[in-house]
């Protein structure tokens, strides 16, 4: 039972693109296209929104993603109207990072409030950060690896990676030479552009910390099964 | 003369009827500043209100309101569909099962539907969007609340007016006209056009 999104678009085709491009790096979630008025024209149609909304709740809850200001409004009057509007959320996210973000969570098996969290967060802090993690006294776990597989961390390999460590207590993150990305974030992942060859320094925090970095340890020496 | 389900339907026929004169006027209104559609929207939805009203007339004016709300936020399909079928919703929530209806019933009515309007799309006064006319025009009705529901209306209808003129020289920050930023000004917002013309209508349909 996973978390269900929505994507709302004034546009057929943009929310389909999305729906698509999202569902290729969660083959178990249910992604929901609901786009443009139903003669095909440019606009967003209420019982298409709320219909695709009960569509995705297969128990876990929606998600739903929207386009522009009035699709927004839109998507927020279809949850009130559902039976239980608590078990559908409209979250303020960047379209497709924000859609891509949310399916990848869902994939890991997040709650509803994560995977609504994963959306809000896409984009926002663009990925890689440049600046040291300010508690640096605290106790990390921390291993380096090479990376071996022809892809390096792009989006597949970053999705497998992100859903190893989903669910367990640690905090995660990838190091590549100044670059540091959250390993929770599959497009901060990519935003390292590690590729073959490349060293990556993980260090971990948290009471399953050396679980996580164990999994990806495992992933890494599969070369992601590639 | 009293107002029940009977003159409640009256009133959003002689609406749509507006809304059907003006749809040119507020097609063109809406080209500079957005995609030219809020006068087929607007069309789209009320003309499915008058053919839901032919099937039959609930028996409250609630009861009118609210399929009113429920056929414009299904019909109308750009902004003003969620903004409108809010308004709509909380006046019929807010009117409940009375029969008839008196000014207070009417003032709490209008004060619903402009609290439903903020609620749903963040606008303030001076946004440049439909607020700017529905505002002004709930703070007049309150003021005429003593000279009965057509007063009332009158005054509204009025303060409508203006407050859409206002929308002309405004920057717009909210909907589709806020991407263009300086470039909204002087323009009229067709939101505000449509919210001064529908009052107007009510206004006539009762008076
Ligand atoms: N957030 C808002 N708050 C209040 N009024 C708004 C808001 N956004 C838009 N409006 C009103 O809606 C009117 C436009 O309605 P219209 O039916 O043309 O929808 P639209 O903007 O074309 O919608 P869409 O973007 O879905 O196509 C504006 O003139 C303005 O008065
Ligand atoms: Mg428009």
């Amino acid at each position: 039972m996973r978390v269900g999104l929505v994507v709302v678009s004034h546009s057929a085709k943009l929310a389909e693109g999305v729906a698509e491009l999202a569902a290729q790096m969660a083959p178990d979630v249910g992604v929901h296209a609901a786009g443009g008025l139903p003669d095909g024209g440019i606009g967003t149609d209420f019982d298409a929104v709320l219909a695709a909304t009960q569509a995705a709740d297969t128990g876990a809850g929606v998600v739903l993603l929207y386009d522009l200001g009035s699709a927004q409004m839109t998507a927020e009057l279809a949850v009130e109207s559902l039976t239980d509007p608590g078990s559908a959320v409209v979250v303020d996210a960047p379209l497709v990072e924000g859609a891509v973000a949310a399916a990848v969570a869902a994939q890991g098996g997040s709650d509803r409030a994560a995977v609504a969290q994963a959306a809000a967060s896409a984009g926002a802090g663009d990925g890689a950060r440049q600046e040291e993690p300010a508690a640096e006294q605290r106790q990390a776990d921390r291993i380096e690896l090479t990376l071996a597989n022809e892809v390096g961390l792009h989006a597949r390999p970053a999705a497998l990676l992100v859903r190893s460590i989903a669910g367990l207590d640690a905090d995660v993150r990838i190091r590549r030479g100044d670059d540091e990305a959250d390993a929770h974030s599959v497009l901060a992942l990519m935003s390292l552009s590690a590729r073959k060859g490349d060293r990556l320094e993980i260090t971990a925090t948290g009471s399953q910390a050396g679980e996580a970095l164990r999994r990806i340890e495992d992933l890494a020496e599969r070369n992601f099964d590639e | 003369m009293g107002c029940g389900a009977a003159e409640m339907a009256a009133l959003l026929r002689a609406g749509a009827a507006t809304i059907e004169r003006h749809r040119v006027e507020l097609i063109d209104l809406d080209r500079p500043i957005g995609d030219a559609d809020h006068g087929e929207n607007m069309n789209r939805g009320f003309a499915a209100v008058v053919s839901t009203l032919d099937t039959a007339v609930p028996e409250t004016p609630g009861g009118v309101l609210k399929i009113a709300a429920t056929t414009l936020i299904s019909k109308v399909g750009g902004a003003a569909g969620p903004l409108y079928g809010t308004a709509f919703l909380r006046a019929a929530t807010t009117l409940g099962d009375a029969a008839e209806l008196d000014p207070p019933a009417v003032l709490a009515a209008l004060r619903a539907a402009r609290d439903g309007v903020v609620a749903r799309g963040k606008a303030e006064v001076g946004d440049a969007t439909m607020i700017d006319a529905l505002s002004p025009a709930v703070d007049a009705a309150e003021m005429a609340e003593a000279n009965g529901i057509a007063a009332m209306l009158a005054a509204a209808a009025d303060a409508a007016d203006k407050g859409a003129e206002s929308t002309t020289p405004l920057v717009a920050r909210k909907g589709r006209a806020s991407y263009l930023g300086e470039r909204s000004v002087g323009h009229l917002d067709p939101g505000a056009r449509s919210t001064a013309l529908l009052l107007r209508a009510f206004a006539e349909a009762v008076g």
